[in-house]
């Protein structure tokens, strides 16, 4: 299977340019193709679920050349990136007709796919950057794609800050070649194990902690994000709050954390730090908004904080040497939790496009019973409310439920507090959004509100039956081994991971 | 003490970016740290008095294993300096961007200052 490992950024990257080639005449052409793009990568991240292996690229052996790497954790995230990917093209098809220029639109699209899809497989640091930055400037350009004042604004606020934590990983990178000789992830992984932490290296890990924490918007540096998010088109926000923090931020963050650098006892700590601050902070600023799209992207800061939450909490109780059995357990809820956003914050954002294209508004305050006008939107916008607020039997309620528990067997009571607290009052935040958008009266100028139709309505249901199906992931035993489990072993095993992956 | 000068050169960047108010001093700020981080990849690889790190077709008749060991011993570190090639086309992309980002502001307020861009809030 990881022969197919280049496909995942090849395939978008070939079609990324060649779409503007067909021009405004080859719109539906275009469109067609960039759906089939996105759906033949999503058929190839399900083949290679289970599966892992090393492609060297251009057959260089891997202490020279590139690798590309398969292993769980990687599967579990290309799962994720292409299906909200998947999802949000789908939804494009119709959203995008308001706006002109769709082929470059398409073609940025899949560019971040290509960048997201290459920071997971890459097993070389440098590539890791390369991949990043492809993804990033891909989103810079998408969130001002507006070109309206809010727009722009918001896209230099996103790229200025975007490019210090990128110029801030540069730094970091070039420090551990310094130390280590070496930029493959398990040749580095080696000599950090063998040589242990100098102060060069100590300095690199802090250089990404703050990089990688901007990306993913940790609370310290999450200014950019609520302006944004909801400043792009609907499925871009999809996109962004849906898998790219994840890919770009957490995931790259971990992978150094655990499998480079190997956990260690401060790490642990300014991770879980980062969590919590970011859970807390996230969901009170969420509570007080009016703008939905803008509430949204507060409570993706406060979901990633547990996800941030899980996986220091592994770190800690690894790096402590206590039981591997509950380090697992918190690592699985964090990742769990991280897929689990992906699903229903996209959807969530997917249905707050389809409310504003049929109403021409975000602010909750001028919405109103549109549950008569949007019955399905309506259906979808609950579904993933109930997700994220952590109603059972939804996704949502089993990754934070996994991480209560590994919170309390580690005996950070205080911890589980917290994160029943911060999901008390998503829930809050959430039924606010129900009562202003979905209930009450509908306002004299929304009385010709129609439903979205056909592309919209797929991409939404999609998401939405997921949001339930993905409680079948740790419910079913067999399907948890084969998707989660192989994950969260990657981190556990750590160090070790890379380095018997990769024979040395 | 090279090493603490690029960077300082890195802290200029950083602090002409939280600085300033100006939106094309704050590109220039960009460019200034991403620069810092090129010349420090660049030193890495550098030894004084090294030689470019080519073998001619002319060096090879000297026998292989004396070309290899001058090479180890004398050359740069190549690595750095095709790192810090794809990390300027990287920056060029960038900064074209935030570039072109920058006229379409001044054209929609009228103004590079960003004291006055502030219709995001909350």
């Amino acid at each position: 299977m990881s022969r197919a490992l280049p496909a995942f950024v090849v395939v978008p990257l070939v079609a990324a340019f060649l779409l503007p080639v067909l021009g405004s005449k080859g719109k539906a052409a275009a469109t067609l193709l960039a759906n089939l793009v996105t759906i033949a990568l999503l058929a190839l991240a399900v083949a290679c679920v289970g599966h892992s292996g090393v492609y060297e690229v251009g057959t260089w052996p891997s202490h020279i050349g590139i690798v590309l790497v398969l292993d769980g954790l990687t599967s579990l995230m290309l799962l994720a990136v292409n299906v909200v990917s998947a999802a949000a093209m789908l939804f494009s098809v119709r959203y995008m007709e308001q706006y002109t220029a769709k082929p470059k639109y398409l073609s940025l699209f899949l560019l971040m796919v290509a960048g997201m899809n290459g920071v997971v497989i890459t097993g070389d640091i440098f590539n890791l950057f390369v991949f990043l930055e492809i993804a990033s400037i891909a989103s810079y350009a998408l969130v001002g794609f507006g070109c309206e004042h809010e727009e722009l604004e918001a896209s230099f606020k996103y790229m200025v800050l975007g490019s210090v934590a990128s110029s801030l990983i540069l730094l970091g990178i070039a420090l551990v070649y310094g130390n280590t000789g070496a930029l493959n992830m398990a040749y580095t992984a080696k000599v950090i194990q063998q040589t242990g932490i100098n102060a060069g290296l100590a300095f690199a890990m802090s250089l990404f902690i703050v990089g990688f924490g901007l990306k993913a918007a940790l609370v310290p540096f999450h200014a950019w994000l609520p302006d944004a998010h909801p400043s792009a088109p609907a499925p871009i926000s999809a996109m962004l709050s849906g898998v790219l923090i994840k890919a770009l931020g957490i995931y790259a963050l971990s992978r150094l954390v655990f499998n480079v650098f190997g956990v260690s006892i401060p790490v642990s700590w300014v991770l879980i730090a980062l969590g919590v601050l970011s859970m807390v902070v996230g969901v009170f600023l969420a509570v007080g908004q009016w703008d939905f799209k803008r509430l949204l992207a507060y409570h993706s800061i406060s979901q990633m904080g547990y996800v941030v939450l899980g996986i220091g909490l592994g770190a800690l109780i690894l790096a402590q040497g206590g039981n591997p059995l509950w380090a697992s357990l918190a690592i699985l809820g964090g990742l769990f939790h991280l897929v689990n956003h992906a699903v229903f914050k996209s959807l969530l954002f997917l249905t707050s496009g389809s409310v504003e294209m049929a109403t021409g508004t975000r602010q909750l305050k001028q919405m109103g019973g549109l549950v008569e006008r949007m019955p399905y939107t309506r259906t979808a916008c609950t579904i993933a409310s109930a997700s994220i607020a952590g109603v059972p039997p939804f996704n949502g309620f089993w990754s934070k439920l996994i991480l209560v528990i590994a919170a309390v067997q580690a005996g950070f009571f205080g911890l589980a507090a917290v994160t029943v607290l911060v999901s008390l009052v998503t829930l809050l935040s959430f039924l606010k959004v129900q009562r202003y958008v979905f209930l009450g009266e509908l306002p004299e100028e929304l009385q010709d509100t129609r439903e979205s139709k056909d592309s919209m309505l797929i991409a939404m249901l999609f998401l939405a039956a997921l949001c339930l199906l993905m409680s079948l992931l740790i419910l079913v035993p067999s399907l948890r081994v084969a998707v989660l489990q192989p994950a969260v072993d990657v981190l556990v095993e750590g160090v070790n991971h890379s380095i018997r992956v990769a024979n040395l | 003490m090279l090493y603490a000068l690029c960077f300082l050169l890195f802290m200029i960047g950083l602090y002409c970016v939280v600085v300033k108010k100006n939106l094309v001093k704050i590109v220039i700020g960009l460019a200034i740290m991403e620069y810092a981080v090129n010349l420090f990849l660049i030193m890495l690889g550098y030894r004084v008095g090294g030689t470019a790190p080519i073998i001619g077709r002319g060096d090879i008749q000297a026998g292989v294993d004396h070309v290899a060991a001058h090479f180890v011993n004398n050359a740069v570190d190549p690595l750095p300096q095709a790192l810090v090639l794809t990390s300027i086309v990287i920056s060029l992309g960038s900064l074209a961007l935030l570039i072109s980002i920058c006229i379409r502001i001044y054209d929609k307020y009228g103004t590079f200052d960003i004291t006055e861009i502030r219709r995001l809030r909350g």
